[in-house]
């Protein structure tokens, strides 16, 4: 394995339901290496959401260790988790989650613009991305004018313009069809190994599993199965 | 400012949302800057009006005269103390007159001919041959239904309580927005009073001219003008008050309409602000986005207020702003048309009271931004 930038130790997420804890994850140890494009694996309520939710700093296990590039997250407070997304973590979602009244082209400045970019990098971190995801002549269109594999696209780009070390991905291909499912994989493949991103999806889709270099499989907030190719 | 930027676009991109937002808003700038400048602009000019007509540089009454007693007038007046200078003697008398036949109690104000302390047009009596010449206000003649040239029985009673009766001729009507120098009332040349009562060398009041320095004259008593003007003030600021009602509710739907757009939008774009956050948004820099998408409203409804407003505002600079006459009898100076006053005061307050309210009610909700949990906001399942 390459160099380990995420160490999941005995980690656990329940929630409190009608008084009794609901366990969203039990006791997860998984570590992941740089570079590498992993699937997060099973049915829904599995935990894998929560999983990213963990590793992207949005949520903080209730118990167990979650480092993320040598960051303790349960210990990260609110400006700290945002700078640990902003600069190291890109997030792409099932339903895109584009800012609307942004073109193409300021959904993705929009990453650049937290990190204080001057004008003239961020026009062209921005274009490389957008031609990184074949949508350079979309650029002036509102997301209300895409297709779902474009607005897919355009929230890779966002997520990757910034070159973020870990890009986590929830179900990306769940609102595709077949063809742009493989067409949006493909490019994240090939992100993976010209960037080196370590890429961790989470995905119940049997498309994408043959992309995967390792999967693993989750079912009721346990490991299952680890498989690597 | 990347938040003011955004905060830009996302309210140009609401349309009608925001369009309606700020159309109720300007609606509240533009009536709190055109009361407000009513009011000061009546303000204005009822001082400007007293002073000119009847306060002068201030009053020197004597101790026994209470301008609001009627039963002072009598026992109210001295001997001219000689060392008056600068200052204008007036002898208030009690009559009655039978205009038409009717009998009308009224006042009649002794001053000399030659004063030129206030603008009662004292000069025409002087220029007339009539045995007792008289001036009269509008509000009078048309009261007493009495016109230029007319004569009118006048009875009263002089220094040792018997009835006399004479003549008077009005010589002329003048034209004052003073109903206290007018309604009621006939002036006439001090002699002539004198010569009629026998209160030789008396006066009641002195009105001072801008010379005049006061020095304590014993049995009189001096209010300078702004004491005089004070009851115009106190009413003015009272008239002001009942105003603000009306700016307060209107301010507070517009400012109602920007809370509950804020309060929604923070729900229907609670995906949205998760997105922000994932990207890597503090919460602090969320919430300040949203704080300035709110105030901006205020900013942008000055913009659309002055579109329609500062044509409304000169017009009513130029043309004023018609009384209905049954305002004008509100007792104190009051013409027939206001002319507002845009102090600078009055306008950066009205602006810096609707930046801060609309920023105050846009970071109310906004603040449970801060309290919100991301992975929720994401899946839009916050309630």
């Amino acid at each position: 394995m390459n160099r380990e930038i995420i160490s999941l130790k005995n980690l656990s997420k329940s929630y409190n339901i009608a008084g009794k804890p609901f366990y969203a994850l039990k006791e997860i140890n998984l570590s992941f290496g740089e570079g590498e494009f992993t699937g997060i694996v099973g049915p829904s309520g599995s935990g894998k959401t929560t999983l990213l939710n963990i590793i992207g700093s949005l949520d903080s296990p209730s118990s167990g260790e979650a480092i993320v590039l040598e960051k303790n997250i349960s210990s990260l407070n609110h400006s700290e988790s945002a700078r640990l997304r902003n600069y190291n973590i890109g997030f792409i979602f099932q339903v895109f989650n584009l800012l609307p009244v942004y073109t193409v082209y300021e959904n993705v400045e929009f990453a650049l613009l937290l990190q204080n970019f001057s004008q003239d990098e961020r026009k062209k971190l921005v274009l490389q991305a957008l031609k990184w995801v074949g949508l350079e002549n979309h650029k002036d269109k509102k997301p209300d004018k895409l297709s779902g594999g474009e607005s897919q696209r355009v929230a890779i780009a966002r997520a990757i313009v910034k070159k973020p070390k870990i890009l986590l991905a929830d179900e990306p291909t769940a609102n595709l069809d077949a063809e742009n499912a493989h067409s949006i994989l493909k490019t994240m493949k090939k992100i993976n190994k010209e960037l080196g991103t370590t890429f961790i999806f989470s995905t119940h889709d049997e498309k994408v599993m043959k992309y995967l270099n390792r999967t693993i499989i989750l079912k009721d907030g346990n490991i299952e199965k680890e498989t690597k190719k | 400012m990347l938040e003011f930027r955004l905060s830009i676009k996302n309210l140009l991109g609401a349309k009608l949302r925001t369009f309606l937002n700020l159309f109720v808003l300007s609606i509240s700038f533009v009536v709190i800057i055109l009361l407000n400048s009513l009011m000061d602009g009546w303000d204005a000019q009822a001082k400007k009006d007293s002073v000119e007509w009847e306060y002068g540089s201030g009053h020197l009454l004597n101790e026994n005269y209470d301008p609001l007693d009627s039963f002072s007038i009598l026992d109210g007046h001295a001997q001219i103390p000689d060392n008056a200078n600068n200052l204008t003697p007036i002898l208030v008398h009690q009559a009655t007159i039978y205009p038409d036949g009717r009998m009308m109690s009224i006042k009649i104000n002794g001053i000399p001919k030659d004063q030129k302390s206030i603008k009662i047009p004292t000069a025409k009596i002087s220029a007339n041959l009539s045995k007792f010449p008289a001036l009269i206000g509008k509000r009078m003649a048309e009261s007493a239904n009495i016109s230029i040239g007319d004569e009118v029985l006048i009875r009263w009673r002089d220094k040792n309580g018997t009835f006399d009766a004479n003549r008077i001729t009005v010589i002329d009507i003048f034209d004052s927005n003073v109903p206290t120098i007018d309604a009621g009332q006939i002036w006439m040349s001090l002699d002539t009073l004198w010569e009629m009562t026998g209160f030789n060398n008396e006066a009641t009041f002195f009105i001072a001219n801008d010379l005049y320095q006061h020095s304590k004259i014993s049995g009189w008593e001096f209010k300078s003008k702004e004491t005089l003007l004070k009851v115009i003030t106190d009413l003015v600021d009272a008239k002001k008050s009942q105003q603000a009602i009306v700016y307060i509710l209107l301010l507070g739907i517009a400012l109602l309409a920007i809370f509950d757009t804020q309060v929604l939008s923070i729900f229907r774009r609670q995906k949205e602000i998760g997105t922000l956050i994932a990207l890597g948004m503090t919460r602090k820099r969320v919430v300040k986005l949203f704080t300035i998408e709110g105030s901006l409203y205020s900013f942008f409804a000055l913009l659309f207020g002055s579109i329609y407003g500062l044509p409304l505002f000169y017009f009513l600079a130029v043309e004023g702003f018609p009384v209905p006459p049954a305002d004008q009898k509100v007792g104190i100076a009051m013409s027939d048309f206001i002319y507002p006053l845009y102090g600078l005061k009055l306008i950066f307050g009205t602006v810096f009271l609707v930046v801060i309210s609309s920023t105050i009610v846009s970071f109310l909700p906004a603040r449970k931004i801060s309290k919100m949990n991301p992975v929720l906001a994401l899946k839009g399942k916050l309630q």
